[in-house]
């Protein structure tokens, strides 16, 4: 993947070195402008991680082994502008100081790994890790995901550049002056190979360091994560489709209050000191009581207390209506959405006091608060 | 067949502690011999990144293998001429480059189109001149540049082959970063290796190969919180320092009347390649 020098015309490295520049440019501006006077240690450390993380040995089913790029796990955890950073700073530090990778083809190697790879794989992640909490297993999948396919997209690039190398550099005598093989060739080489092997290696890294993270630091993942739920089942707040079913059901319930007027009888217990005065409502009371009959005058406390709070409502049938199943209805909207404004006031209050947890918005990387 | 398969699981391990040692040891021992007095080590780093930079581009611009070979032997010239170890350039450098490059280009011998001059023994398959062509110009460039890249390395300490990188407009902040990046990548390969050391010391049996994939990924994770925890942390170093956002770089080469002499000479002699090469 670390294409040497030699293999790619000049022209092919100028051109390539033009196409990484903007991405260059725009990922410092973007990294500067996030992170400030921080993103010194942080990208160095970073880009130091991942040329370290390039010399493990990954074991690959079928008994081989291979080394990944971290490219993945960069773009999950640095997003993408930052990984770009950092692993083109990587490379340079593997071409110039360790000798793997070429210096004129430094552009290409950072076009195809650092800039296209970050990009597939945050594209990747995030749209297959859509809102899903952090702590879910499908973002395991995502990132395994992300990985496996930014290496096959670096792959595919590093593939063409070679293949095009036959089609415009050739000598009078018709040989090839650089990579020597058509793309056709180029393509089916380097892909069997990623698609198989080294794209494993990837998915192994990728996939396996967020599940790491989820169990050890999962905010970590955050930074890439900004609409994931907060935790597994719960709906995010101010989400009204997740908790479709829900409303679906007040509203049902609302519609169905006048059915309250069918009912016969009274409601046991709910009685008011004029109905132990009322021959038909004393015998109502009587038989909702197992035929035991009521005293003969309200109790005192009742008398008493039931004057403290005159309900707007009585009865659920405000005066100025005149249907009693309509004044059900407005009852029931009306005391529907005292219930849901308190009930948002008293969870408000709640998240207010709540210590920065799972449920906290994405945290800042280290040290970022101090920034 | 046991014994085999539990030599291959253990040797997982190992071959991660022998890749980060020898990344270890390949950085020292660039360290040591850019200390060597030597042709190159006296130089000024930016004249031998220029110099180096221009007989690359000059070997991939040339059409002629003799003229490429031409700039390689002149870079194992400069490499006897700074006392760099003809077996070391050999070991890391043309040996890889051979083995891994030459191995690509043995297809081309028989699967360029061209005139035939020859045929391979059993199978018949036909060598054309245009694939031997190729294949040389591609083994060439590749061992040339190879060489060379490697030279400015071994002969100049790292943070000069940085603070060189000016003169080709790199970004102040850029230089610095990757200054950082260098001196933590010895720091990570260093715990890195220390965390494989210790799971090692204490694995009885074998690994299998989920357990080795289970064993590569809370590895990395570990490195990469230990990684971020210590980027807070050097920040917060850098800022009670002094650090405000603003880098700045000492720049106190000096060119002297023999750097102006390997300048010119060897831009001669890319120049040279380059016109005998077209």
């Amino acid at each position: 993947m670390h294409i040497p020098d030699g293999y790619l015309s000049p022209s092919t490295c100028a051109a390539l070195y033009a196409s990484a520049a903007p991405f260059w440019y725009t990922a410092l501006a973007r990294v500067k402008r996030l992170l400030n006077a921080r993103m010194a240690p942080l990208l160095s450390l970073s880009a130091a991680f991942s040329f370290v993380v390039m010399m493990f040995n990954i074991p690959l089913p079928g008994g081989t082994t291979g080394h990944a790029l971290g490219i993945g796990l960069a773009a999950v955890v640095l997003g993408p502008w930052a990984s770009m950073l950092a692993i083109s700073m990587a490379l340079l530090i593997q071409a110039v100081f360790f000798g793997d990778g070429g210096i004129t083809t430094y552009g290409a190697n950072c076009f195809n790994m650092a800039i296209v790879g970050s990009l597939v794989a945050y594209g990747v992640y995030r749209t297959l890790a859509g809102r899903a909490a952090i702590l879910s297993s499908r973002r395991v999948l995502a990132a395994s995901l992300a990985g496996y396919a930014a290496v096959n997209a670096a792959a595919l690039c590093a593939a063409i550049e070679f293949g095009i190398q036959p089609l415009l550099f050739k000598d009078a005598g018709g040989a090839p002056l650089y990579a020597p093989y058509p793309l056709k060739i180029t393509i089916a080489a380097m892909m069997i190979g990623h698609l198989t092997f080294a794209g494993l290696a990837e998915l192994v890294v990728s996939g396996g360091v967020v599940a790491y993270l989820q169990r050890t630091d999962p905010s970590l993942l955050r930074l890439t994560a900004p609409r994931a739920l907060v935790a597994d089942g719960d709906a995010p707040p101010g989400n009204w489709r997740s908790a479709r079913a829900l409303w679906t059901a007040v509203a049902l319930l609302m519609v169905l209050t006048p059915l309250g007027v069918l009912a016969a009888g009274t409601a046991w217990g709910e009685w008011s000191p004029r109905d132990f005065s009322d021959a038909h409502a004393r015998q109502q009371i009587a038989a909702a009581s197992g035929d035991v009959a009521p005293p003969a005058e309200a109790p005192k406390g009742l008398v008493r207390l039931a004057s403290v709070w005159t309900s707007p409502f009585p009865r659920y049938a405000p005066r100025f209506t005149r249907h009693i199943a309509f004044g059900y209805l407005m009852s029931a909207m009306l005391g529907t959405g005292l219930i849901i404004l308190a009930g948002s006031f008293v969870g408000s209050l709640t998240r207010r006091r709540q210590p920065a947890a799972l449920c906290s918005p994405p945290s800042p990387l280290p040290g970022e608060e101090s920034g | 067949m046991a014994r085999a398969s539990r030599q291959w699981r253990r040797g997982l391990i190992e071959r991660t502690l022998r890749s980060l040692l020898d990344a270890m040891g390949q950085a020292l021992e660039a360290e040591y011999l850019a200390q060597r007095p030597g042709l190159l080590q006296e130089l000024d780093p930016r004249v031998k990144l220029i110099a180096a930079l221009a007989l690359i581009l000059a070997a991939l611009l040339a059409r002629r293998v003799a003229a490429i070979v031409v700039i390689l032997l002149s870079g194992v010239a400069l490499a006897v001429l700074s006392h760099i170890p003809l077996r070391l350039l050999a070991k890391r450098v043309w040996l890889g480059a051979l083995s891994f490059t030459g191995l690509l280009a043995v297809p081309a011998l028989f699967f360029t189109p061209g005139s035939s001059v020859a045929s391979l023994p059993v199978l018949g398959w036909p060598v054309t001149a245009q694939g031997v062509h190729s294949a040389a110009l591609l083994i060439a460039r590749v061992e040339a540049a190879a060489t060379l890249s490697v030279l400015v390395i071994l002969t100049t300490p790292w943070n000069h082959v940085l603070k060189a990188l000016r003169v080709l407009k790199a970004p102040v902040v850029v230089v610095v970063l990757l200054g950082m990046t260098y001196r933590y990548i010895l720091l990570l390969l260093e715990t890195a290796h220390g965390m494989f050391e210790a799971r090692q010391s204490r694995t009885v049996g074998r690994l299998d190969g989920r357990e080795s994939r289970r064993l590569a990924a809370a590895t990395a994770g570990v490195l990469m919180e230990r990684t971020l925890e210590l980027s807070g942390d050097v920040y917060m170093a850098m800022r009670s320092r002094g650090f405000a956002g603003e880098v700045y770089l000492l720049d106190d080469f000096e060119v002297r009347a023999r750097d102006w002499i390997a300048l010119t000479a060897l831009l001669t002699l890319a120049a040279a390649v380059f016109w005998a090469g077209k």
